[in-house]
């Protein structure tokens, strides 16, 4: 939770200092300066993007990780309210929350980055040959260089170290080389280019460095520095791909080879005390083993056989169990439960692995390949950070947070997210990032808006009714088109194209000079179309567009033809052809240049309201956070009280005590001003669109709000097995909670206790785990030791799934003697009653033989169910899962959001999990929610569907595919049925065009016309 | 084009993934033939089923409705 505020208004600094540029670092950013704050992004390579932008896929939806990171990176590179610093990092920290003085330190890229474009004609001639950092050194880079194609910024670094050039220079010599600046057409390279100090003030600092990946060279038995077949798990997610140095292909770095048996071992310095001091457990390598296996099994041409070898397989995250047993049953990979004993490299260069299987025989197999699942440990710059900042740090170097604030460091107004508290999926990132940037805002909500700069232009001059005057530009881009495409020529046709009127050539279109240049011949020419002929829109549109408003021009009357990745780039061999086709390109910009309109955007008034269903723990923390920012809350309870299924928790895994923190949240929430509580109440009806929802609850108030947070919950399962409800002694998990805190002495006499896990868990009936039983049950476990150390406790598990930091106590519970007896589903436990007493019949798994103990009681982890949720679903138009949690926008990127504008969810209502999660999840509701109510109005890019009510038949068609709920049939005043768009929830998507009938709806900027004209170009040319 | 048959392929790709391939594709620098013109919507959604007839009846050779 966000500290409370201790400043009078106004005397804190709107602006945040983010450290890490990692997508933890690049979504706290995006939140805040979204939010009215002004954000010093602070990065210390080249280039943002962290681990992200290094893996292939990510799991659970195999989702290709750069392309759902790279939008996110440019709109990071290009927001104007984030100053981003790379190469840069902290020196030192003075002030407090509310008011920090940063000290950076930036060190000299040598290339100037306003005159850089990003061609990358300097790394081409650069004669020295380095080892390629993102590739994890398994192919070469320059020593002029950008760390990955898609960087942000785009902008190339010499490397001092590896520049020949530097390299004479700093031995004393005559520097000589300098080939770079010889080729470099836009004068950027800067030998002289020195270190600086940068002095800036933020209120809040949020510390988002990443991880190290495990080392695990030190583990002669692995091989690693021996074997080029044995590869850590993120060299294989290089070799996959498609930018790796096999460009994808799946093959052994020995003989590039393909390989058609590989191997996994999970736990390569995770959960291990006695190679490393690393106890816990990383958390996502049993997920990331298993995408990599079924991606290697997608890519191989030939039938791949792939084993992971593990301890516990621990696939605890939302649809994770399901992938899990997927990639068992369909895609035929192997699980092999066993402890590894050594890896031999034979003379093949193929690997045979010693292990010792569950029943502790020893086996041996032979592998193609070894992948290592190495772990995460701290960031190397941990302790740096700590130092400078007064953070503290856990023994492992993780920063230390509670459970009940998880985002919040020792330090007040320095926040933590990321892997830098403990290890974690993209998601979890994601959204203590969130949480970070919400919690910062809570203090600093009074300085909102203060620091924040915004684009003044002049205004659109009307071109309506004007003939299409269209201005041609086409690029060199140096020598990336002109070298391959005869641009003279291509420039040539285009002053014979209808409608153009200007046509000139340039060597960078993109340069800072060149678009001053252009802004003049815009009105010299009165032009008013333009089209560029150079590189991708998707990475350059916005930067013309920008001129064109500059210009007094509508944006929209922009069109680019991409004549270099789409032309000179890939025909390099074909120049003749290449020019032809740049001509065609340049046809087909110019006719849908002559069509194009200009567009306004939408801008729609909204309530600064929120309506939070569910009071429970995550529903009163994002109700909270808003409320402390000033805005309006609505907070709709089903019960009689608030606090949700927390007051039935008695402590987290840190040990805080649950009640205490209830309590004193409850009575915040009751008592602020901006927080309205509905108590026995629900949602009766429901209507509008983001910024303007009205709801009508069963109480029979009204209520307007801008936002909707969904945090209804979900409750423990009943069962029928195991003597539930037959017997009294056999109790539900919170039972067991109660009496320990009831009545501990009488508890205390118990002889025998069993645990049973899983009840009702990973079946097919729910193929999902429900996430926080295996640590309670440990922690009851270790509580019943404590009440009488000489009661046998037992737990009957499945896999011990104590994520993370938790693994201490799974060690501690194993050290004090708890017995852990492993079950499959097939066979599981058998609870009878005889003579009145339990009895418990378990197959153990290292005796293999079936054994009996007859506890005093037993209590079942039952699974964690949502409750009531296809009702809420169905009112909000928003998704479940099959087993009816509500489901994200984006699992991986968007985690609290809907796809429907202005609905987030946050707690057990998107899946089960504990206290401290559902705390992150609720202050990053609220921080996303933030985004939509800190603005003044709602405003969408003109981009949008349109129906003309003359065609319209009302059919409803366009309402059955819109996936955004943005359209929708109503009766006009007149009793004429027609669709209606709601232009602040449409994404121009299109669907809704292509499904009507009668040609009606249509997408501005992309009509039928305007896509049509193009393929006539095309084809005409 | 050297007297053989040589297709002509209209592209229409999806702004988010199929068009950002292509980029990536020439990043990389990887090599394919020239006769195909890429048509960018923002949406696969957008694609009618008669641009792809149209297409055809303007005398393209094959259509390629990636995203």
């Amino acid at each position: 939770m966000g500290c409370s505020v201790k400043h009078p208004p106004g005397d804190v600094t709107g602006a945040v200092m983010v450290v890490g540029g990692g997508i933890a670092g690049i979504q706290a950013a995006l939140d805040l300066a979204d939010t009215g704050f002004y954000v010093h992004m602070v990065e210390k390579s080249p280039a943002i993007g962290g681990v992200m932008a290094a893996l292939d896929k990510t799991f659970p939806t195999n989702d290709c990780s750069m392309c759902i990171l790279s939008p996110k990176l440019v709109e990071c590179g290009r927001h104007i309210n984030i100053n981003l610093m790379t190469l840069t990092e902290i020196e030192s920290i003075s002030g407090e929350e509310g008011n920090f003085v940063v000290n950076l330190k930036k060190h000299p890229r040598y290339v100037d980055m306003d005159k850089c474009v990003g061609c990358g004609v300097c790394a081409t001639k650069c004669p020295k040959k380095v080892p390629n950092e993102y590739n994890e050194r398994l192919n070469k880079r320059r020593a002029i260089y950008v760390p990955f194609a898609q960087a942000v910024p785009l902008k190339y670094t010499i490397d001092r170290d590896a520049c020949l050039y530097f390299k004479a220079i700093d031995a004393g010599k005559k520097g000589k080389c300098k080939i770079c600046a010889k080729f470099c057409e836009n004068d950027a390279i800067k030998f002289d280019d020195k270190e600086e100090i940068i002095e800036v003030k933020v209120g809040s600092i949020i510390l988002a460095p990443g991880f190290a990946a495990f080392d695990p060279s030190k583990f002669d038995a692995y091989q690693y520095t021996k074997s080029q077949n044995v590869v850590t798990s993120m060299d294989f997610e290089r070799i996959l791909g498609a930018t790796g140095p096999t460009e994808g292909h799946l093959a052994r770095l020995s003989d590039h080879k393909e390989p058609a048996k590989i191997a996994w071992i999970q736990c390569v310095g995770s959960r291990d005390i006695n190679h490393c001091d690393n106890a816990y457990c990383s958390a996502v390598c049993c997920m990331y083993a298993i995408k990599e296996a079924v991606i290697a099994k997608e890519h191989s041409k030939i039938p791949l056989d792939c084993a992971i070898f593990y301890m516990d397989m621990r696939t605890f995250g939302k649809d994770f169990d399901k992938y899990y047993e997927r990639a068992k049953k369909e895609m035929g990979v192997r699980f092999i439960r066993s402890r590894i004993h050594t890896i031999f490299e034979l003379a093949d260069g193929s690997l045979s692995i010693r292990y010792a299987d569950e029943e502790g025989n020893i086996r041996h197999e032979d592998f193609d390949m070894v992948v290592l699942s190495i772990g995460f440990e701290a960031s190397r710059d941990a302790r740096e950070i700590a130092k400078k900042t007064g953070i503290s740090l856990d023994k492992n170097n993780f920063a230390v947070t509670s459970c009940f604030s998880p985002v919040s460091t020792s330090v007040p107004g320095i926040y933590a997210a990321g892997c830098f508290q403990e290890p974690k999926d993209i998601p979890y990132s994601v959204m203590e990032a969130s949480a970070a940037a919400g919690a910062a805002s809570t203090t600093l909500a009074p300085a909102r808006g203060t620091l924040t700069k915004k684009k003044e232009f002049p205004p659109e001059k009307d071109v309506s009714g004007e003939e299409p005057r269209i201005g041609v530009f086409v690029c060199n881009c140096g020598i990336n088109i002109g070298s391959i495409v005869n641009v003279p020529e291509v420039a040539e046709f285009a002053r014979t194209l209808p409608n153009v009127v200007y046509v000139e050539e340039n060597l960078f279109t993109c340069s800072q000079d060149t678009q001053e240049k252009m802004a003049k011949v815009f009105k010299q020419e009165n032009l008013n179309r333009v089209v560029v002929a150079a590189c991708s829109p998707r990475t350059h549109e916005p930067l013309f567009q920008e001129t064109l408003r500059a210009s007094g021009l509508n944006k929209h009357l922009f069109e680019q033809a991409n004549i270099r990745d789409h032309c000179s780039w890939v025909h390099q061999k074909e120049p003749a052809l290449a020019t032809q086709k740049a001509k065609d390109l340049v046809a087909m910009a110019v006719a849908r240049a002559a069509l194009l309109k200009p567009l306004e955007p939408i801008s729609i008034d909204l309530t600064p309201a929120a309506l939070v269903i569910g009071g429970g723990v995550a529903g009163m923390v994002s109700g909270l956070t808003i409320a402390k920012q000033g805005l309006k809350v609505h907070i709709v309870e089903k019960e009689n009280r608030l606090g949700g299924h927390a007051l039935k928790l008695r402590k987290t895994f840190k040990g805080e005590t649950v009640k205490t923190y209830v309590d004193n949240l409850v009575r915040e929430v009751t008592e602020h001003e901006n927080i309205s509580v509905y108590l026995n109440a629900e949602i009766k009806n429901l209507s509008g669109f983001v910024g303007n929802f009205v709801t009508t609850l069963t109480t029979g108030e009204q209520v307007e709000h801008g936002v909707i947070i969904v945090s209804t919950g979900a409750s423990s399962s009943d069962t029928e097995e195991y003597l539930y409800e037959k017997h009294p002694n056999v109790l539900k998990w919170f039972d067991l909670d109660k009496k320990i805190t009831d009545e501990p002495e009488r508890l205390g006499t118990a002889k025998a206790v069993v645990i049973i896990n899983c009840v009702g868990s990973r079946d097919d009936q729910r193929p999902y785990c429900s996430k926080i039983c295996c640590t309670h049950a440990i922690q009851n476990a270790l509580d019943l030791n404590v009440l009488n150390p000489d009661m046998s406790v037992y737990i009957l598990y499945r896999d011990i799934r104590t994520y993370g930091t938790r693994e201490e106590l799974y060690q501690e519970a194993r050290s004090k003697g708890v017995i852990f007896i492993r079950y499959d589903l097939a066979n599981k436990p058998v609870v009878k009653e005889v003579d009145g007493k339990l009895n418990v019949t378990v197959t153990d798994h290292v005796l293999g033989r079936p054994i009996t103990i007859e506890p005093d009681f037993i209590t079942l982890q039952t699974a964690i169910v949502p409750r009531g949720h296809e009702e809420l679903s169905k009112m909000l138009k928003v998704p479940i899962n099959a087993e009816k949690f509500f489901l994200e926008a984006h699992m991986k990127l968007r985690p609290v959001d809907f796809a429907t504008d202005g609905l987030f969810v946050c707690g057990m209502a998107h899946y089960p999990k504990p206290i401290d999660e559902s705390i992150t999840q609720a202050l990053a509701a609220a921080s996303r929610a933030a985004v939509v109510l800190s603005k003044e109005e709602i405003k969408v890019e003109g981009v949008v569907s349109h129906v003309n009510e003359i065609l319209c038949r009302g059919c409803g068609r366009c309402e059955e595919v819109c996936p955004y709920g943005a359209i929708a049939v109503a009766e006009r005043e007149d009793g004429i049925r027609v669709a209606h768009v709601q232009g602040a929830l449409c994404k121009g998507c299109g669907a809704c065009a292509v499904a009507c009938p009668t040609g009606a709806a249509d997408v501005r900027h992309f009509m039928d016309t305007q896509v049509l004209t193009m393929v006539e170009a095309a084809l005409g040319g | 084009m050297n007297g053989e048959f040589e297709p002509m392929i209209i592209a229409f790709c999806c702004n988010w993934c199929a068009y950002a391939a292509a980029d990536l594709a020439g990043i990389s620098r990887m090599q394919y033939p020239a006769n195909i013109r890429v048509i960018r919507v923002m949406c696969l959604g957008r694609i009618n089923p008669n641009f792809i007839l149209k297409a055809f009846q303007l005398g393209a050779d094959g259509i390629l409705v990636s995203g």
